[in-house]
C-alpha cells in the first residue's frame, strides 16, 4: 500500500515537473498544484498508513483494541492542504492580474521589471 | 506558557486587525506604529529576559514537548527578534511619508504587521512544522505587500517571486514530511537526537539537502536567487526595504539553525557544499551589482553577495566563523534597511531610481549623502562601521583554518563593493543633476521629512555605534554562537533536563 502511494505521489511530481517546465504560466500553476497534492501523499505515506484503525477513542475514552493510526500526518496534510490551497488562489488572481495586464501568460515575454538589454 | 516568548508574536497579528479594522482612516497607520512600538517593548523584555537566564522555552497550550509546539529564545532568536522590532518600527514610521491612503485602504498596514508577526514567530519556534507555517505566514503577507501597487513591474516581480518561492516552500514541506516520516519527531531540539540515531544516515543527508535548497531560496544563494533581483526593485520603497532587511535573512537564520542544530552528522558533504555555494553567492551577487546602474537593482545584487558572507561564516563552521555570521546578520539588516530607506528619499527628491537620469544630492542634500555614507562604507566593510567587524571575523576564521582562496574572495568581493557604492555615490551625490535639477530635502513636505529622516537617522547611529563599541556586540554574538554549536543548552530548555 505504501509502496502504491510512493509510486503515484513520484508520477504526480514527475507530472508536475513536466508541467512547470512549461515557459505558460497557467501550466506552471497547474504544475505547482499537482506538486504540492504529491508532496502531500508523500507525508501521508511517510506516517505509514495503517488502513481499518482510525485514531479515534471508544465509549469512555477507551483505547481501541487494535494499532491506531497516527493522527498527526493527518493534522500536518490538513494544514498544508489549507495553506496549499490559500496560496494556490492567491497565484491564480495574480495570474488573471498578469493577463489583463500583459495580454498574454508567456513567462519569457514578460520583462518590464527587467528588460533585455538594448544592443548597440 | 510563558508570556515573554508568546507577545513578540501575538503583538504584530494584533496590531494587523486593528490596521485592517482602520484601514480607511489615518488612525490605521498610526495603530501600525503604535504596534510595532509596543513589539520593541517585548523584544526588548524578552532579550533581557535571555541575557538573563539563558535559553529559555515554553510549550504552547502545556503539552509537552516533543510532542506540542515550543516557543524557543536562545541568543540568536531573541537578538533576530529584536531587531524585526526595531526595523518592523523604522520601516512604520518610514511608511507614513510613503504609502498614500490607497495602499492603505487595500491593507497595507495590516500585510506589514502580520509580515513581521510571521517573522518573528519563524524565529521563535521550536518546531519543524510550525517553521514552515511561519514561512508560510511571511510568505503570503510578502505577496501582498508587493503587489499593492498595482505598477505593471510591480506584477511582473510578483509573478517571478510568487512562483519560484511556492516550489521552496512545497520542497520545504516535502522535506519535514520526510523527516517525520524518519524520525517521528518534528522538534527541532529532539530531532537532532532522533537524526544522530538515525540508522539510515544517507537519508538524513538526502532530506538535509531538500531543506537546503528550500532555505537557500528563500536566503537567495547562489543559484537560487532568480526571483530577488526580479522584484526587489518593483514596490513601494518601504516594502523593499522590510523585505531587504527581513525576509532573506529568515532563510540564513532558518540554515543557521538547521545546520547547527540538526543535520551535523556529515560535514564533510553538507557544508562543503555550503561553502562553495556561499563563495558563489558572494561573487555572482557583487559581479551583478556592478553590471547594473539602477539604485534599488544595485541593492538588490549587494542583499545576494551578502548573503554569502553569513553562509561562509556557516559553512566553515568553527566558533569564530559562526560568532561571524551571527554578527553579520544583525548587522547587515540594520545597513541594508537604511540603504533602500535612503533610495526611497533620493527617489522622492530626483525623481528616478535611474542612476544616470539623477544626481546633485551632495550639493543640495548634504545630510542625505552623509547618510548615504555610513551604511554605504559599512556594507563595503570600511573601519570602524559594524560591516568593517563583520568582515574582519569572517576573513579571520577562514585564515585560522588555512582557507586562503576563502579568504581572498570575502576580502575581493568587499574591494568589488566599494566599487558599486563608488558608482551610487558618483551618479547619484556628486555629479550635477542632468536636468539641473535642485533636488533638496526641504522640497519634502514638513511631516514627510520627519517620517523618512528619523528613522534613516536612528538606523544610521546604530551601525556607527555597533562599530564604535564592537566588543559587547561581538561578545553577544560569540555567546550566540557557542549556543548553536554546542545546543546542549537549547535542547535541555526544551525537553527539559532529564532526555539531555
Amino acid at each position: 500500500m505504501e509502496t502504491l502511494v510512493a509510486c503515484l505521489s513520484g508520477f504526480l511530481v514527475a507530472t508536475s515537473i513536466w508541467l512547470m517546465l512549461s515557459g505558460n504560466l497557467m501550466r506552471f500553476l497547474f504544475g505547482l498544484l499537482l506538486l504540492s497534492n504529491g508532496v502531500n501523499l508523500a507525508i501521508l505515506a511517510a506516517g505509514r498508513l495503517t488502513p481499518g484503525a482510525p485514531p479515534l477513542l471508544g465509549a469512555k475514552g477507551a483505547l481501541p483494541p487494535d494499532t491506531m493510526a497516527n493522527a498527526l500526518p493527518q493534522a500536518l496534510l490538513l494544514t498544508a492542504i489549507v495553506i496549499g490551497f490559500g496560496l494556490f488562489a492567491f497565484a491564480l488572481a495574480l495570474t488573471i492580474r498578469a493577463y489583463r495586464t500583459f495580454g498574454h501568460l508567456e513567462v519569457d515575454r514578460m520583462r518590464i521589471a527587467e528588460p533585455a538589454e538594448e544592443r548597440e | 506558557m510563558s508570556w515573554v516568548l508568546a507577545l513578540p508574536i501575538m503583538i504584530p497579528f494584533v496590531t494587523a486587525v486593528l490596521a485592517f479594522l482602520l484601514r480607511r482612516s489615518r488612525m490605521g497607520d498610526l495603530a501600525s506604529v503604535g504596534g510595532s512600538v509596543a513589539s520593541l517593548v517585548a523584544a526588548v523584555v524578552l532579550i533581557a529576559e535571555v541575557l538573563d537566564q539563558g535559553v529559555i522555552a515554553g510549550q504552547i497550550g502545556g503539552w509537552q514537548a516533543p510532542f506540542g509546539i515550543t516557543l524557543v529564545a536562545d541568543h540568536l532568536s531573541a537578538a533576530m527578534v529584536l531587531i524585526t522590532a526595531i526595523i518592523g518600527l523604522s520601516v512604520a514610521v518610514w511608511s507614513l511619508a510613503e504609502i498614500g491612503p490607497t495602499s492603505a485602504r487595500f491593507g497595507y498596514h495590516a500585510l506589514f504587521q502580520s509580515l513581521l508577526g510571521g517573522v518573528t514567530g519563524a524565529f521563535l519556534t521550536g518546531d519543524l512544522f510550525n517553521l514552515y507555517v511561519w514561512f508560510e505566514v511571511l510568505l503570503i503577507s510578502s505577496f501582498g505587500l508587493l503587489v499593492i501597487g498595482g505598477r505593471k513591474s510591480a506584477i511582473d516581480g510578483a509573478v517571478k517571486y510568487v512562483t519560484l518561492n511556492l516550489i521552496a516552500t512545497v520542497l520545504f514541506l516535502a522535506g519535514a514530511g520526510l523527516l517525520y516520516g524518519a524520525t517521528g519527531t518534528l522538534n527541532m531540539a529532539d530531532l537532532r537526537g532522533a537524526v544522530a540515531a538515525s540508522p539510515d544516515q544517507g537519508l538524513m543527508t538526502l532530506i538535509a539537502m531538500m531543506l537546503m535548497v528550500a532555505f537557500g531560496m528563500k536566503a537567495a544563494v547562489f543559484p537560487l536567487f532568480f526571483w530577488l533581483p526580479a522584484s526587489y526593485h518593483t514596490p513601494h520603497y518601504a516594502v523593499s526595504a522590510v523585505f531587504a532587511g527581513l525576509l532573506t535573512k529568515v532563510g540564513v537564520y532558518a540554515l543557521l539553525r538547521v545546520f547547527t542544530l540538526i543535520f551535523v552528522g556529515d560535514l564533510g558533504y553538507t557544508h562543503e557544499i555550503l561553502l562553495w555555494v556561499s563563495l558563489l553567492t558572494m561573487l555572482t551577487g557583487v559581479l551583478g551589482a556592478a553590471a547594473q546602474s539602477d539604485f534599488r537593482k544595485i541593492l538588490s545584487f549587494h542583499i545576494i553577495s551578502q548573503i554569502g558572507y553569513m553562509v561562509l561564516g556557516l559553512a566553515l563552521m568553527t566558533p569564530l566563523a559562526v560568532m561571524g555570521a551571527v554578527f553579520y546578520l544583525l548587522h547587515h539588516i540594520i545597513v541594508k534597511t537604511n540603504l533602500f530607506l535612503i533610495a526611497g528619499v533620493s527617489q522622492r527628491l530626483t525623481g528616478s531610481s535611474d542612476l544616470y537620469a539623477i544626481g546633485g544630492l551632495y550639493r543640495t542634500a548634504p545630510l542625505l549623502a552623509a547618510l548615504f555614507i555610513i551604511p554605504a562604507f559599512s556594507l563595503a566593510g570600511f573601519p570602524p562601521l559594524s560591516g568593517f567587524w563583520a568582515k574582519f571575523v569572517i576573513v579571520r576564521a577562514s585564515l585560522d583554518l588555512g582557507e586562503w582562496l576563502v579568504a581572498g574572495v570575502a576580502l575581493l568581493v568587499g574591494l568589488l563593493t566599494i566599487f558599486s557604492m563608488t558608482k551610487i555615490w558618483a551618479e547619484a551625490f556628486w555629479k550635477a543633476h542632468p536636468d539641473g535639477r535642485q533636488p533638496a530635502l526641504a522640497d519634502l513636505p514638513r511631516s514627510a521629512r520627519w517620517q523618512m529622516m528619523v528613522p534613516i537617522i536612528a538606523l544610521a547611529v546604530m551601525t556607527v555605534v555597533i562599530g564604535a563599541f564592537p566588543s559587547a556586540f561581538l561578545e553577544f554574538a560569540t555567546k550566540g554562537a557557542e549556543q548553536l554549536l554546542d545546543p546542549a543548552a537549547y535542547v535541555a530548555a526544551v525537553l527539559g533536563e532529564a532526555r539531555r
